[in-house]
């Protein structure tokens, strides 16, 4: 194998797992190892500037980081990254003085935002430092889109959202609320000098089945039923409910339902267990309020008499494993059942949908009838509207739109001006710092704790299903997020290998606890691999290869288990092994400023 | 000496032996030695040895005297019973413990201070004793607690770190053990384990005296480009003599080596040496030319490894005096004091 280039900012980068990972790469260690020093406000801010909602995601994001999470392969279970997250979003003090400046005088461009959901929000939080006018448009009557219609109040409480949301409309954004758009031609010709849509995944799936129109009064769509139960519009539901999904969104209607007073409550899935969408812990909070998944059962007809819905019947299917990846279902066997119920709340996906953009005006949909992006600048064909968040490439959550503002914002910039928006784009880049402040002394906290991961307090249950604001998740106490932080391995402060003042001694292969390290003959990946040591199990983590040493052997480390103890570097005689902290630079608009 | 503690974590895929330990439950505490020691890596060594043979930790007794090297045992075989005895005395303690408990292995770690200066009496006469045990030298050629002083085995000529030469000639422990009668005498590297764990598993194996002498380069004193004992140097000048790999009883062995270059040695406990020549004329079995070729080999320079001299049946100080084949501090009190009687029948049969 080629020695590896350390220089190449994805090197390093992909050894971060939890940072490859987040959507947005948010730097996970770094904020965690604020947190460990109870430096809270700066742990926000390290988040609010690659996410931009850390407060919201602290307890809604579907953390992406968490699986990745190096310890799931070391030990068992993930540092709980997004609940650290919120330990730092819950304990910060005055943020005032971190915020950027927003400039009096405007630099002459108008941006017009549609939609107010976190998407919008964040490229309008990139752009309004740089003297940019934005003027945002939304048909609810307060800003934060989905987060705020569609996450019942339970999971995030009205404050933590109003709060985060208001931090950005504050910074100068001219919302027009209560506005519904209906065409962008319209918006086009109020001239502004760049579009952004971010108006989201609004229309909920519907089921085209016998007797569903005769029975159209008992059955909501969910995330329209979340809505309208989030602005106040629906405050109860009675009988018998049944939930169809499997994702987030029906955990979050059955448990709305059960608050608002429904009899009983039951959520039907077509899939089995182990593939539905919704996350883990989502599925486990619902359980544990007592409310029944039933899994394997794709409905097949509404019963009604005289328009009054009696139930739903259901047909039993079994999943096979046909090697594919993908689970197929054949009929079990088992005869059809019937479930009794008075309401049906349907959340079985959701698509992005723009019936008020002219298919006439040189902006291009896909035969999927999403537009047509570039993956990059996410420009659309009509060179002055770009797209981010669930509008650009269908449903996703939170973290993508943080993600894909970033760099709309970029594009929106370039593009205002008059750069190209692919060859003046800012680079990655990667900077080492050595962690060495004495012989054995390091400036991060090098040892590793064997602490399993702690659970997070709830509230008491009969209280929390009794009121729909009363938030379930407690959130870890300072004392617990020091404990929680402690866990998390350092995976950004990295081995750094120096071959000349390599003397081979093998005392870092005699130390390292995880046998990453071996000295041996190169050969090409595959062989290299197999004469590891300890071959990894997980080969997307790449090796680290030196250039060949005085005896003709190379020295090949496996990134994949590394604790990042420091023992290789605190047993190396001559400092050929080095802990070098490696912070990565995602380009955002502050790093393209002049 | 390293202040982060090794976690107790270790590979998912590490694998476990015979009595289900992983090789991590054969180590000991954490080294105090200055980073990048070679002894540290003769303790890896050892752990590897013992952890491939499936060996008890508790059937393990580790001897040793004074110095860096004589710290070591508190690296390895962390379940296992220890002496950290006088200063050059420690073959006094491997002899009471050999001949108290025959069935324990026994493990002797010394340095060429311990073993070639203050100790070289004992060592002397623990050889020719032949007492069953492995006895390993970690060999720097200076005295690395007191910092760095010339020891009695640093090469004549040879300087110290500062460029002063060493006036005095040297005690080869190899030559040595040769003269006196070792069974199974070895010299190695510490940069290299594909040599010597081998080498240490025969070494277990092995009834009577076993010693290896492991060149062990101490990076803080001994590590220059004037001396004879740095990685640098013994990679220069390294010469494997006789490749031995270690075939455990049991194993399935399969023949692999050129004809003629090659020999099986069954040991007693039925393991399998597998010795391969890497000079022609070598002879593993004949001990005189063996010295001199050690001998001739230092002369110019070169530093001879593997395993030079092996006798496998040479026996053990047991079957020397012919003592009872329970362990002695197994046998009960009759049977150590069988009474006045008996004292009556030994004195009668010496007038």
């Amino acid at each position: 194998m080629k020695a590896t280039n350390i220089a190449d900012p994805a090197y390093f980068h992909k050894v971060v797992d939890c940072q490859w990972a987040c959507p947005a790469h948010t730097p996970v260690p770094d904020y965690i190892r604020l947190i460990a020093e109870e430096r809270y406000t700066e742990a926000y801010m390290l988040n609010w500037d690659s996410n931009v909602f850390p407060g919201i995601l602290g307890r809604t994001c579907d953390r992406p980081c968490e699986p990745a999470c190096r310890r799931v392969r070391t030990e068992e279970k993930p540092v709980a990254i997004c609940r650290l997250k919120r330990v730092a979003a819950d304990h910060k003090g005055d943020i005032s003085d971190y915020l950027p400046r927003v400039p009096k005088k405007k630099n002459g461009k108008r941006i017009c935002l549609l939609g107010a959901g976190p998407a919008s929000l964040a490229v309008a939080r990139d752009l309004l430092p740089f003297g940019y006018e934005v003027d945002m448009f939304d048909r609810d009557p307060a800003g934060g889109g989905m987060m705020r219609s569609q996450i019942p109040a339970f999971r995030l409480p009205a404050d933590v959202l109003e709060e985060e949301v208001d931090l950005i409309v504050d910074m100068g954004i001219n919302a027009h609320y209560n506005h519904e758009i209906t065409s962008m031609k319209e918006m086009l010709a109020l001239g502004y000098d760049a579009y952004f849509v971010g108006t989201g995944a609004p229309r909920g799936r519907d089921l085209d089945l016998p007797g569903r129109k005769e029975v159209d009064a008992h059955i909501s769509i969910g995330i329209d039923w979340l809505g309208s139960v989030a602005f106040g519009h629906t405050t109860s539901i009675s009988g018998k409910v049944i939930v169809m999904g499997g994702g987030n969104t029906a955990m979050d209607c059955c448990r709305t339902s059960k608050r608002l007073g429904a009899e009983t409550v039951t959520v039907v899935v077509r899939s089995a267990f182990e593939v539905m969408k919704a996350s883990e812990w989502e599925k486990e909070d619902a359980m544990s309020e007592g409310i029944p998944i039933v899994n394997n059962r794709p409905p097949k007809e509404f019963v009604h008499e005289n328009g009054k819905l009696k139930g739903v019947v259901f047909e039993c299917v079994k999943p096979v494993d046909d090697g594919s990846g993908r689970l197929r279902y054949v009929p079990s066997g088992e005869p059809d059942v019937f479930m009794e119920c008075d309401h049906v709340l349907m959340a079985i996906g959701q698509e992005n949908h723009c019936p008020w953009i002219e298919r006439d005006i040189g902006l291009d949909f896909d035969k999927w009838d999403c537009p047509v992006l570039d993956e990059t600048t996410f420009q659309s064909t009509h060179p002055k509207v770009f797209f981010g968040g669930d509008s650009a490439f269908g449903p996703e959550n939170i973290i993508w739109a943080s993600a894909h503002a970033h760099q709309a914002a970029i594009s929106i910039h370039l593009f205002c001006q008059g750069k190209d928006l692919k060859k003046d784009r800012p680079a990655d880049g990667v900077n080492l710092i050595s962690q060495k402040m004495g012989i054995h002394q390091w400036s991060y906290d090098a040892e590793h704790d064997d602490a399993k991961r702690f659970i997070v307090p709830h509230a008491n249950k009969r209280k929390a299903l009794d009121n729909i604001k009363i938030e379930v998740e407690l959130g870890f106490d300072a004392r617990l997020g020091l404990k929680e932080a402690q866990r998390c391995l350092n995976c950004d402060v990295q081995t750094v290998f120096t071959e000349n003042l390599c003397i081979e001694c093998d005392a870092c292969v005699d130390i390292c606890p995880m046998d990453c390290i071996t000295f041996t003959q190169n050969a090409e990946e595959p062989e290299l691999r197999a004469s590891l040591i300890a071959p990894a199990q997980n080969t997307e983590q790449d090796l680290y290869v030196s250039e060949t040493l005085p005896t003709g052997r190379v020295m090949a480390k496996d990134e994949d288990v590394c604790l990042h103890c420091g023992l290789c570097a605190e047993r190396c005689p001559t400092n050929a092994w080095d802990m070098q902290k490696s912070m990565i630079h995602t380009p955002q608009l502050g790093s393209c400023a002049q | 000496m390293t202040f982060v503690a090794k976690p107790r974590v270790h590979h998912p895929l590490l694998p476990t032996n015979d009595l289900g330990l992983t090789r991590r439950d054969y180590e000991g505490s954490v080294s105090t030695l200055c980073a990048g020691c070679g002894h540290d890596s003769v303790s890896a060594a050892i752990v590897q040895a013992c952890a491939e043979l499936s060996l008890p930790p508790h059937r393990f007794a580790k001897v040793s005297g004074i110095g860096c090297s004589s710290k070591t045992p508190s690296y390895f075989l962390g379940n296992s019973h220890g002496f950290n005895s006088v200063h050059g005395r420690m073959p006094s303690v491997a002899t009471g413990a050999n001949l108290a408990n025959r069935e324990l292995y026994c493990v002797g770690v010394s340095g060429d201070g311990d073993s070639a200066s203050i100790g070289l009496g004992q060592f002397a006469h623990i050889v020719r004793r032949r007492i069953n045990m492995l006895y390993i030298v970690d060999n720097n050629g200076t005295y690395g607690l007191t910092k760095g002083q010339f020891s009695a085995t640093n090469d004549k000529g040879s300087t110290s770190k500062k460029g002063v030469p060493n006036l005095y000639e040297p005690i080869d422990l190899v030559s040595m053990a040769l003269q006196i009668g070792a069974s199974f005498v070895a010299r190695s590297f510490s940069g290299d384990k594909r040599q010597l764990v081998p080498l240490i598993q025969a070494g277990l194996a092995h009834k009577g005296f076993a010693f290896i002498d492991v060149v062990s380069p101490c990076v803080a004193f001994n590590n220059h480009s004037g001396s004879t004992k740095s990685y640098d140097y013994v990679r220069d000048h390294f010469g494997k003599l006789v490749e031995a790999d270690f075939i455990a009883p049991g194993e399935e062995i399969t023949a692999d080596y050129e004809e003629g270059s090659g020999e099986d040695v069954t040991m007693p406990d039925g393991s399998t040496l597998r010795l391969r020549k890497l000079a022609a004329e070598y002879d593993p079995h004949d001990r005189v030319d063996a010295l001199s070729h050690v001998q001739r080999a230092a002369e110019a320079g070169e530093v001879v490894t593997g395993l030079l001299y092996v006798d496998p049946d040479a026996g053990d100080c047991h079957d020397i005096l012919g003592t009872s084949a329970k362990p002695l501090n197994a046998l009960d009190e009759s049977v150590l004091c069988p009474g006045a009687e008996a004292l009556e029948r030994v004195n009668a049969g010496l007038r």
